[in-house]
């Protein structure tokens, strides 16, 4: 039980630190879409972690806990996802521009118009 | 032991509400929500067992429902157009 306790509290000690990171890396990145990537995954860890961590403390609390941390992980991606997809749609370009982009639409449609 | 986790967590929320509050475009600002409110919601469930008090287990699982809703609503507004 010791051991369990003592495993729980590193668990939320590492989660707390990524949260950290993941903070940290809102502030830092040069872009809409790095922030997106620093905010969302490290935070999404983290979460996961420190409240895993909190239900192997206290082992009766185990399942609520369970419920919370799968709830995060479901939803926090597709928050992400539809913030991605709004900004690009209102015509936020990333710094570093690629040469592909493969979800403009109009470029789609012109190189299938030139292979066919 | 705690103690460390809680200042941890002060410090993330800090550098969290800096963005939120200077960022350059509106969806700069949801990003900081949606980080914030994981971190809180992380906040409220190490608090339960600070406290040992499980009802913030329930609070924290609400919090995080209406955070997600609040999210996805104001970035389907942000994104405009008909529908």
């Amino acid at each position: 039980m010791i051991l369990l306790s003592f495993i729980g509290y590193v668990l939320i000690i590492l989660g707390s630190i990524f949260l950290l990171l993941g903070s940290l890396g809102i502030v830092r990145m040069p872009d809409l879409y790095n922030r997106i990537q620093a905010g969302t995954k490290a935070t999404t860890l983290g979460a996961l972690s420190a409240i895993i961590g909190v239900g192997l403390v206290e082992p009766s609390w185990f399942f609520k806990t369970l419920i919370i941390a799968v709830f995060i992980v479901l939803t926090n991606p597709i928050g992400s996802h539809s913030i991605a997809r709004s900004s690009y749609k209102r015509g936020l370009k990333p710094v570093i521009t690629s040469e592909i982009d493969e979800y403009d639409e109009e470029n789609l449609t012109d190189e299938r118009s030139d292979s066919a | 032991m705690l103690n460390l986790v809680f200042i941890l967590i002060f410090l993330s929320i800090v550098f969290g509400a800096y963005r939120f509050i200077k960022g350059p475009s509106s969806s700069d600002r949801v990003v900081a929500l949606d980080t914030l409110t994981t971190i809180v919601s992380v906040a409220l469930v190490v608090g339960s067992l600070f406290f040992k008090n499980y009802i913030l287990l329930d609070i924290s699982f609400v919090f995080a429902a209406l955070s997600f809703t609040s999210v996805i609503v104001i970035a389907r507004y942000l994104e405009g157009g008909k529908s």
